[in-house]
């Protein structure tokens, strides 16, 4: 299955988010996900299935002002 | 000063963006005697993992975080920012930006109110950056916010308090509510100046980080930000157009 992932096209084999974060080397990170612009918590990464083309969002803490 | 409950340590609020190392913001916090730092979301990569890094340090500083939707042009993209804020940093204290307009970043009220009632709904305490403007003020405050962020500039310009009217005519209207000046400053005398017309505490990222020696200028602004609170507790004296003379006519010779 083809999505993007902070804007990039990326092939994965798994099907939700949470098995996909796994896949791409996240495991482990402090990030926060949003799918096709809404906001998805970690709580529900497990149950959410991503589908071809789906818009993944995966963001950590930066500097700011 | 309480801000939605919680004392912070200190008036001066600092940013930690664009500091020319990890070290130097660190001893910038630290000269500051930060009451809070502001910290954002950014894409991550997996391989790179810098936001875990960076995270650790800010945690290893022992500073409360208030984290930003700065970038935010829509409700809709500050209110997932804010969602995903809170979920990474772990509070529900959100600095909401909604840019109206990108030469002076300045916000776009409208959509600030919007995002603010849909935030504050949610259980956000909402630290809005806002224009001065007196009537959006009301409104940010009917939509649930406890702060207000009017800016002194345009983000990153340095230039000071552009509306001293309006600054002053906000801190007059609303007395009991937190205000912090946000944005603009660009010397330590601005801060003074801020907290000499009594505003609460002040927000500075750009004046310290982009200073030859960010930490000695943190250390500046710790001062000032002190000496005009002080200044404020002591009551000033009122201006006046016309001179009066100091040292006491009565008994001064005649030696023409």
């Amino acid at each position: 299955m083809r999505i993007l992932v902070n804007e990039e096209p990326r092939d994965v084999a798994a099907a939700t988010l949470a098995a996909v974060l796994d896949e791409l080397g996240y495991g482990g990170a402090r990030v926060a996900t949003a799918v096709n612009g809404d906001f998805v918590p970690a709580a529900r990464r497990g149950a959410l299935h991503l589908d071809e083309g789906a818009r993944v969002e995966i963001l950590a803490p930066m500097q700011g002002g | 000063m309480l801000f939605y409950g919680t004392e912070l340590s200190s008036r001066l609020m600092l940013g930690t963006a664009q500091y020319p190392s990890p070290d130097i913001l660190a001893g910038a916090v630290r000269a500051a005697r930060a009451g809070v730092v502001t910290v954002s979301l950014r894409r991550e990569s997996a391989g790179l993992r810098a936001g875990q890094a960076f995270w650790s340090m800010i945690r290893g500083l022992g500073v409360p975080v208030l984290p930003n939707t700065a970038g935010c042009h829509t409700v809709k993209e500050a209110v997932t920012t804010a969602q995903m804020a809170r979920e990474i940093f772990d509070t529900d204290w959100i600095k909401l930006e909604v840019i109206g307009e990108s030469d002076t970043l300045q916000p776009d009220m409208f959509a600030l109110v919007e995002a603010a009632r849909i935030l504050t709904e949610d259980g956000f305490k909402v630290f809005p950056y806002m224009t001065e403007d007196l009537v959006g003020a009301e409104r940010l405050l009917q939509a649930g916010c406890q702060v207000l962020m009017p800016w002194g500039a345009p983000i990153g310009s340095g230039r000071g308090l552009n509306n001293l009217f309006g600054l002053r005519a906000l801190r007059a209207h609303f007395p009991d509510v937190p205000l912090v000046v946000d944005a603009g400053i660009g010397l330590p005398s601005h801060a003074a100046q801020a907290m000499e017309l009594g505003y609460d505490a002040v927000l500075i990222n750009t004046a310290v980080a982009k200073a030859g020696d960010p930490v000695a200028m943190a250390g500046a602004f710790r001062l000032a930000v002190e000496a005009g609170l002080a200044a404020r507790s002591a009551d000033p004296m009122e201006e006046r157009d016309m001179a009066v003379p100091s040292t006491p006519v009565l008994g001064r010779a005649v030696l023409a």
